[in-house]
């Protein structure tokens, strides 16, 4: 037994939980975690479809009105309950826990596939040189490449030039994830994050100098003010930052965790969103001046080439690569960004699964970490590396985002505001250290805003999705892979959340206990701590 | 590009750029205080 982490942990001292050496690296750990592929590859066709430069408008009243005062509300209760996202979430309230489980659970879908788009992208780095596509990039990513299957199922013909890529990623983010908070996710982000800006910028600038650049700027910029009038571009903002922003779903909970007691909760806050804001600016206009060049070379207009996702990424920007000058430089740095972006948000995905677990099991980092990991790993190159990988990943990635993240996310602002009266306490908690104090529009912001803006956004995904089969999959497929892994996330947290807390557990934490101590004498109050003790 | 174009593309980058200057400005004139770690605090905390 004492072979075992768990043994390991209790023979020794209890480990204090680690903390972020330095405000500075969360910060970049934060960033790190919201800009990910989603900035370079969504914003940008997200912008251009929906108003062009009208856009900014809803998109900076979405970031203003419910991205930020999201992330705050992410911070306050990973900063005052000091846990991962279940242990937060049952400290705030024992009947909250399942929340907290629900999000580990989304994390672990996400992680699943994540992993399988950073090695396509790590591959079409190195094709990029040879442009290895040739004349075809569409035939070549779904044929050559992925080999995909006529129909969605689900197939173990594995695909090698997919899966050794894949094996190396997962090893390179169990290496990081091993070496912990400090030594692993802060100097990883310290070292990618500062990477990817300066390869993104030169990709940029190389971007404007190709012939049509303004051509398509000019596409991107241009403001269509009648989009303004319609409710499904205010929609598309809000979704966009709700999921640009990596809020909600237990990432900003866990790394706020492992701050300092005495940090500027708020004030960090803005530097992570306006640095993610203007990562996505900085994608849109590089983007679109490639997407310009494409447009001039071939002699169609910017809307014919214009795409976002997968389509962008492995798709027309091979096809810019081939034709633009220098075009293998121009490959490289956007696919090399597309690897830092999806590493560092790897990262941070894997680390509210690792913590959860190392949080409810009282085992030590290394212990927690292998454990976790490697059977996702497993799990990610049996499923993804596969003929059928692409189609798994559309349908897992459409439907854990949509019944998974913001029907979670609205859960949770609902338990926490209308269900639990938490906002006031929490609302305290982020004024007793920062420096920019959240009052009473804050609170509307988050019990009021954001719950009607995502119930919105929810009902309108589900009657969508279950009036047309997603993306013409057989239904079983979407059935199983889609309805139902939305649904055995939810019953699955139901049921980790009715797993008992060991002694081990960090539940009961003298760390813990010292600080909440301190909280109380700050004048923090547990508006249900009667109900609790009943 | 077109003036309008022009326009919004200034207007975005400095209401984006001038968010994150300003929340920057903000967190220098705030430095990290020392840490007050739990233990720290008198027992009767």
């Amino acid at each position: 037994m004492t072979n075992s982490p768990a043994g390991r942990s209790r023979a020794a001292a209890p480990a204090r939980r680690e903390t972020f050496s330095s405000r500075k690296l969360f910060i970049l750990s934060a960033i790190g975690s919201a800009v990910g592929l989603g900035n370079i590859w969504r914003f940008p066709y997200i912008a251009y479809e929906n108003g062009g430069g009208a856009f900014l408008i809803p998109y900076l009243v979405a970031l203003l009105c419910a991205g930020i005062p999201l992330l705050f509300l992410d911070y306050s209760i990973g900063h005052r309950f000091r846990g991962s996202a279940p242990l937060s979430y049952r400290r705030l309230h024992r009947a909250a826990e399942p929340i907290g489980w629900w999000q580990v659970l989304i994390c672990f879908v996400i992680a699943i596939y994540y992993a399988a788009i950073i090695a396509w992208a790590a591959m079409y780095t190195w094709f990029s040189v040879t442009k290895a596509w040739g004349d075809d990039a569409e035939g070549f990513f779904f044929g050559d490449f992925l080999q995909t299957a006529d129909t969605a199922g689900v197939s173990f013909d594995f695909v090698s030039k997919v899966f050794f890529p894949m094996l190396a990623v997962w090893i390179v983010v169990i290496v990081i994830m091993v070496a912990g908070v400090n030594k692993g996710i802060s100097r990883a982000n310290a070292v990618f994050l500062p990477l990817l800006v300066v390869m993104f910028v030169v990709l940029v600038v190389q971007s404007l100098f190709l012939d049509g650049a303004m051509v398509g700027l000019n596409a991107f910029f241009t403001p269509d003010w009648t989009a303004l009038q319609n409710p499904s571009v205010w929609a598309a903002a809000f979704g966009h930052i709700f999921f640009s922003l990596s809020v909600a779903f237990g990432i900003m909970v866990t790394y706020s965790s492992y701050l300092k007691r005495k940090t500027d909760l708020t004030g960090s806050g803005l530097v992570v969103a306006f640095a993610n804001s203007g990562f996505e600016l900085l994608a849109g206009i590089g983007v679109f001046a490639a997407l310009g060049f494409m447009s001039v070379a071939s002699g169609v207009a910017v809307d014919e080439v214009a795409s976002g996702g997968i389509g962008l990424a492995f798709v027309a920007f091979p096809t810019i690569v081939s034709e633009a000058p220098f075009g293998a430089v121009l490959g490289v740095l956007f696919f090399g960004s597309l690897v830092f972006a999806g590493l560092t948000s790897l990262v941070s995905i894997l680390e509210v699964i690792v913590a959860a677990f190392q949080d409810k099991l009282g085992w030590s980092r290394k212990g927690a970490t292998l454990v976790v990991t490697i059977p996702i790993a497993v799990i990610s190159l049996i499923l993804f590396p596969t003929t059928t990988g692409i189609q798994l990943l559309d349908t897992s990635d459409a439907f854990v985002n949509q019944f998974g993240i913001l029907a979670c996310a609205l859960v949770a602002i609902i338990v926490i505001s209308a269900g639990l009266g938490s906002l006031p306490r929490l609302q305290k908690h982020l004024n007793v250290t920062s420096t920019l104090k959240v009052g009473t529009v804050w609170r509307i912001l988050v019990g009021g805003v954001v719950p009607v803006v995502l119930g919105y956004l929810l009902i309108n995904e589900l009657q969508s999705k279950s009036s047309e089969q997603y993306s013409d999959y057989p239904a079983w497929f979407n059935g199983v892979f889609g309805w139902g892994m939305a649904g055995a996330l939810i019953v699955g947290a139901l049921l980790l959340s009715l797993i008992p807390w060991s002694e081990k557990s960090k539940l009961k934490d003298p760390e813990y206990e010292a600080f909440n101590a301190a909280a109380h004498a700050e004048g923090d109050v547990d508006n249900n701590l009667k109900e609790v003790n009943s | 590009m077109t003036p309008v174009a022009i326009t919004m593309m200034i207007i975005a980058v400095l209401t984006i750029g001038g968010g994150f200057s300003l929340a920057l400005w903000n967190l220098a004139r705030h430095p990290e205080e020392d840490e007050q770690l739990p233990e720290d605090l008198p027992q009767e905390l």
